[in-house]
């Protein structure tokens, strides 16, 4: 009986080690052969190349670690744009897709239906090789509310100029965990007494008027840098001042928030959709106004429906921006696993890097949703 | 007595066997390649996806180019045939892991010979069929005549991962100019970024401007700019560990430019076989043993020159009548002032 | 007296219904009139307004229009089912003449530049003359676009291999009863040997008299099938015994196939070819060289086949408990209880499953081409900077994303029909 249990395992592992060994030996002895060094020294070496958009300082003097940091950051401020912008237009699309307006309900399911079954890649490509490349230069370009400029070499928008930022910052993060606590208060006060609060009126007070303040007596100021065309030949402009936003980043969020829109809004659908007409009836019938019904008896069923499936989402956005290696954005595939690993030829080390790098990040969100259902699980009699 | 003697013949007739055959594979075995070419019967070459003057393939999938007839070249010299030769089209990024996985076994591919790369990475270079520099280009209606006249924040295409990026990076570092770095892998995909406008300027060797320049909607909208901001020694490269393989491939490019140096192209190379010049006539190969040194039978250098041509011959075809780049500029015999000067194939 | 009062007060609301119908009707009508003449003729006939009324004149004579439209129970059906699903309130109304709005402005446009000023006759680019698509540049690139660089002359195996691949699934389903317990080792092992075989002999060639014709050739649409199939098919049986593994209660069986699936489902998939491309020849001894190709497929079917055990072990979890105990109080051991128990029902749960993960394989496959592989977005890219064609890139997607709609929007309304068709079954 035993052995029946032992052998199978036995048999498994010897497999995974007959594999891996014969993997790790072949890859030493082609290194050796061919005078390759395994070592992740290369690292804190000079990396000599620029990076077209950074978050952070950068430039070619920096090392190759700093280098991944571009990549990552500017792959995790792709994720993070995206993952708002899908959001939202899924959940707008969802609700769309139950209205009783025939054209609205339409035109929804005409929109997930046309961007779910086209790749990602190809879209991607639409809006940069197609769309994008046909914008005008900067000096032909078109104003833009007042002072933005869309141009082929990117949207010129006008950039903040802050002063005492942190004392600003300081004060939303504050302000944060004043709502926060003051949500759970009011949520007590509703359990015990039955009472409700202007919950929404009064965070949305807290978190604009506190900030404000700042303005007022902490020596916060805002001011603006507008864009200005300038001639740097006689047919090339660019813009001197306010912010660019390149146009591989706008043509890559755009086609990630459309192609992911679709699925959450799907995913929102079948929430709403899954909550039982008895629901409905019964809250209507204890005097709830619609609104209410909504607010307190259908989102909190629906998220725990919804929230799940749009989790997985979120995972698929991030790990589809490294389709930035086909445009020229520089994330963390064409940064590390492109250009750096053709300049030092240590495909090995930096593939395994890259590869952590995203596990690292599908197994943290992964560990944090199932601790959200476990949290949220209705606790079955 | 008689016993002895016939004992002693067949022990000498075994260790003479033995030792003619050791010689052999020996030799054999001292290039893996080699072997392995000669059984295959092709020479298996990486060269671009498509640079005219270079390696370019046309419509019905024939190749030609400088790059290309190195490849032929080690073919005819290996197999007798320069036409037995398998072209890989390869992108940058996988140039090099092709070379060193075993997908191909010579890289010819317009790739510049830097330390890191001959030190780091496995690979070595076998000499130099092209010395060119890293240039710009821009558009003519720009008024721009001169990288001096290059303003801050000035956009520039590039391929990622070549010394064009690095280059590009001192360049601008050493005049104070800020650029903004648009890095795109293949080399079609910077072309239109730079034709469309999305670039103000396209920079790579400058024998890439002038072949790339032809892809373009309007050719003569566009040109090159005259500085050169850095050296660009193109040339073949191997895998390390093959020392016999390496010589062939260098030698076959040597031989190539020697033969120009001395006068042999194809249509005169049997009739120089009986030249007073005893060089000549180890070129040729009716003098001397060069050949047993890789293994390979006397003729080679001479199938090298008869069916592919000297180094002039090549160039002429492939770059100069095709209007890419006329004028040989350092690509030519040091004997008349340029910088190809090879060792004595003797 | 009263019946008088209702007489009067029903015809007077008669009155007051025609006549608001009519106004209504009449607003509603100048408001798209209005919008016609702005976008179209760029005249305006409310230009005497200031300029931000203006914009949004025909807006607001729409909405009043389908205000006084808005009747309830009018008695005709036709009024009635409008109203009901254009025009149940004011902001409803306003949302409707948007989209409506926005149909009359983006149609002609597009029909123009698709049908009335497309050109579809000739063989060269002089032929594109009108301002719209230039169809002739799909039309001189099609066999590329659809076979890659295989040869014109060869191209009727890789057509042959296709029919025959697919009468061999579909002979699955015309088996007589006898063997349909046999099914499941067809599909997983049988299958996939003899699509191996066809593809090698036909596709690739070199035996038998057939011209050797090597992987880097193959391109277009036909790559993606072959990159599709291969992959759907290998990865199905792999997947299946990891998701027995994964429910395995031998702690590292267990394990090591969680690790596995964990793994492969949480890395992109473009690192992954960056693997088989980059990183997959080192681990292979010095001299042997395996095919990209082969590399590739192998890569992409390691890869769906975590998702497909994903997939499948919710099958396998959504059998009653009862079906193991049954089969093992029949004395059967291990393998034959899954076998010819569980396997076949967790299969037919699953297939809707399958199906998307086989659509999303499909959607998948245009990544191959960052690894050299030229199916049908390498093609366009190289079709692209082709110098005789440059220029027409919008009408190279367009045409590949139509291709790829069609496909993935009938396999995604036949895995419904088939989710549908499977639900009813238990």
């Amino acid at each position: 009986m035993k052995l029946k249990r032992i052998l199978p395992q036995l048999l498994t592992l010897l497999f995974i080690v007959l594999i891996f060994g014969f993997f790790t030996m072949n890859a030493q002895e082609n290194m050796d052969t061919r005078g390759i060094q395994f070592g992740f020294g290369f690292l804190t070496q000079e990396a000599s190349f620029d990076i077209q958009f950074s978050l952070i300082d950068y430039d070619g003097s920096h090392s190759y670690a700093r280098a991944y940091l571009v990549g990552l950051l500017n792959t995790l401020l792709v994720a993070f744009i995206g993952i708002i912008l899908a959001t939202l237009l899924g959940l707008i699309v969802g609700v769309a897709r139950l209205s009783p307006n025939y054209l609205i309900r339409k035109t929804a399911s005409f929109y997930i239906e046309f961007f779910r079954n086209v790749p990602l890649l190809l879209q991607i490509f639409f809006w940069y090789f197609a769309a994008l490349r046909a914008l005008p230069m900067p000096q032909d370009a078109t104003l833009l509310l007042g002072s933005s400029f869309m141009t082929i070499k990117g949207l010129y928008t006008p950039a903040p100029i802050w002063t005492n930022f942190d004392i600003f910052f300081t004060t939303l993060i504050v302000a944060m965990i004043l709502i926060f606590f003051f949500v759970k208060f009011a949520k007590k006060k509703q359990e015990q007494e039955g009472k409700q609060l202007p919950v929404l009126i009064i965070s949305l007070a807290i978190f604009i008027g506190l900030p404000l303040l700042t303005f007022l007596v902490g020596g916060v100021d805002l001011s603006f840098s507008f864009p200005e065309l300038r001639k740097m030949s006689q047919s090339s402009y660019t813009f001197d001042g306010g912010m660019g936003i390149p146009p591989e980043l706008i043509a890559l969020t755009l086609a990630l928030t459309l192609y992911t829109a679709t699925f959450i809004a799907e995913n929102v659908r079948a929430g709403i959709q899954g909550i039982g007409k008895g629901q409905k009836e019964a809250a209507a019938s204890i005097g709830l106004t619609p609104s209410q019904v909504l607010k307190l008896v259908i989102m909190p069923q629906a998220l725990r429906i919804i929230i799940p499936p749009t989790t997985n989402q979120y995972l698929n956005l991030t790990k589809n921006s490294s389709l930035a290696a086909a445009i020229a954005y520089p994330d963390l595939v064409l940064v590390f696993a492109g250009t750096a690993m053709m300049q030092t030829g240590k495909a090995i080390e930096i593939v395994g890097i890259t590869m952590a790098t995203y596990l690292t990040i599908s197994i943290a969100i992964s560990l944090l949703m199932n601790w959200y259902n476990q949290r949220i699980a209705i606790k079955e009699k | 007595m008689f016993k002895y003697v016939k004992q002693l013949t067949s022990l000498v007739a075994m260790v003479a066997v033995l030792f003619a055959f050791t010689t052999e594979t020996m030799a054999a075995k001292k290039s893996k390649t080699l072997k392995n070419t000669q059984k295959k019967g092709f020479v298996r070459c990486g060269v671009s996806q498509g640079l005219p003057g270079f390696s370019n393939a046309d419509a019905a999938g024939n190749w030609t180019g400088v790059d290309v007839d190195v490849c032929r070249a080690v073919a005819a010299a290996v197999l007798g045939d320069a036409n037995k030769v398998k072209f890989t089209p390869l992108s940058a990024k996988e140039r090099f892991t092709a070379l060193t996985s075993g997908e191909i076994d010579i890289l010819s591919r317009n790739t510049t010979w830097t330390l890191s790369r001959d030190a780091d990475i496995g690979l070595t270079f076998v000499g130099v069929n092209f010395y060119d520099g890293q240039g710009f280009m821009v558009r003519k209606d720009s008024g721009i005549t001169s990288t001096s006249q290059f303003k801050n924040g000035i956009s520039a295409c590039t391929n990622i991962g070549t010394t064009t990026e690095l280059n590009m990076r001192d360049f601008f570092n050493s005049k104070g100019i800020s650029y903004e770095p648009v890095a795109f892998e293949k080399a079609d995909e910077v072309v239109a970024a730079y034709d469309s406008g999305r670039c103000d300027t396209y920079t790579t060797d400058k024998s890439g401007l002038a072949a790339q320049r032809t892809k373009m909607t309007n050719p003569d909208d566009h040109v090159v700019l005259p500085e050169t901001i850095s050296k660009e020694p193109l040339g073949p490269v191997v895998r390390q560990g093959d020392a016999v393989w390496e010589d062939i491939v260098r030698w076959s490019l040597n031989v190539m430019i020697e033969a120009e140096e001395y006068g042999i192209n194809s249509a005169n190379a049997d009739m120089m076989k009986t030249s007073e010049n005893p060089q000549i006539k180890r070129l040729v190969g009716s003098e001397g043993e060069l050949g047993a040194a890789f293994g390979l039978d006397n003729d080679w250098s001479l199938r090298i020159i008869k069916q592919v041509g000297n180094y002039g011959e090549s160039y002429k075809r492939n770059i100069a009548d095709t209007g890419i780049l006329p004028d040989r500029g350092p690509n030519q015999i040091w004997t008349k002032g340029g910088l190809l000067y090879v060792p004595p194939a003797r | 007296m009263n019946s008088k009062n209702l007489d009067l007060s029903k015809s007077k609301i008669q009155i007051n219904r025609n006549t608001s119908l009519i106004i209504g009707i009449l607003f509603f009508f100048l408001g798209i009139f209005d919008f016609c003449l702005n976008n179209f003729l760029g005249t305006n006939i409310t230009s005497f307004l200031p300029r931000f009324i203006n914009f949004f004149t025909p807006l607001i004579f729409g909405v009043i229009g389908l205000h006084f439209i808005r009747i309830e129970f009018s008695g005709i059906k036709f009024l009635d089912s409008l109203n009901k699903n254009i025009n149940p309130s004011n902001f409803n109304a306003a949302l409707s003449l948007c989209i409506i709005f926005l149909i009359i402005f983006s149609l002609p446009p597009l029909l123009n530049w698709f049908i009335f000023d497309a050109n579809i006759s000739g063989d060269t680019k002089e032929a594109c003359t009108g301002g719209g698509a230039c169809w002739v540049y799909i039309k001189v690139w099609f066999n590329r676009f659809m076979y890659g660089m295989y040869p014109n002359a060869e191209q009727w195996r890789i057509n042959v291999t296709f029919v025959a691949v697919l009468a061999f699934m579909a002979a699955g389903f015309f088996v007589p009863a006898k063997f349909r317990n046999y099914l499941s080792l067809y599909y997983t092992l049988i299958l996939p040997i003899i699509s191996f075989i066809l593809i090698y002999y036909l596709i690739s060639g070199g035996s038998f008299g057939l011209e050797w014709v090597e992987t880097g050739a193959w391109g277009g649409l036909s790559l993606t099938f072959i990159v599709s199939f291969f992959s759907l098919i290998f990865c199905f049986p792999i997947g299946m015994m990891l998701a027995l593994g994964r429910r395995s209660d031998l702690p590292v069986v267990k394990y090591s196939s969680l690790s596995f699936i964990e793994f492969w489902r949480g890395v992109p998939l473009i690192t992954v070819l960056f693997m088989s491309a980059v990183m997959f020849p080192m681990f292979l001894p010095d001299g042997t060289y395996v095919d990209k190709l082969i590399r590739v497929v192998v890569a992409i079917t390691l890869f769906e086949a975590a998702y497909t055990a994903e997939v499948i072990r919710g099958g396998l979890q959504a059998l009653p408990r009862g079906q193991y105990d049954a089969a093992k109080s029949l004395g059967m051991g291990y393998w034959k209880l899954h076998i010819f128990v569980i396997l076949p029902q967790a299969l037919k749960l699953v297939i809707p499953g399958i199906a998307n993960t086989f659509l999303a394989l499909v959607k998948d496959t245009p990544l191959i081409f960052v690894v050299g592989l030229l199916e049908v977005v390498g093609m366009l890219n190289l079709a692209k900077t082709n110098p005789e064609w440059l220029g027409f890139s919008m009408e190279g997607y367009v045409f590949a994303g139509i291709i790829f709609w069609i496909i993935c929007y009938s396999m995604s309304k036949y895995s419904q029909k088939l989710e549908l068709k499977y639900k009813t079954d238990r």
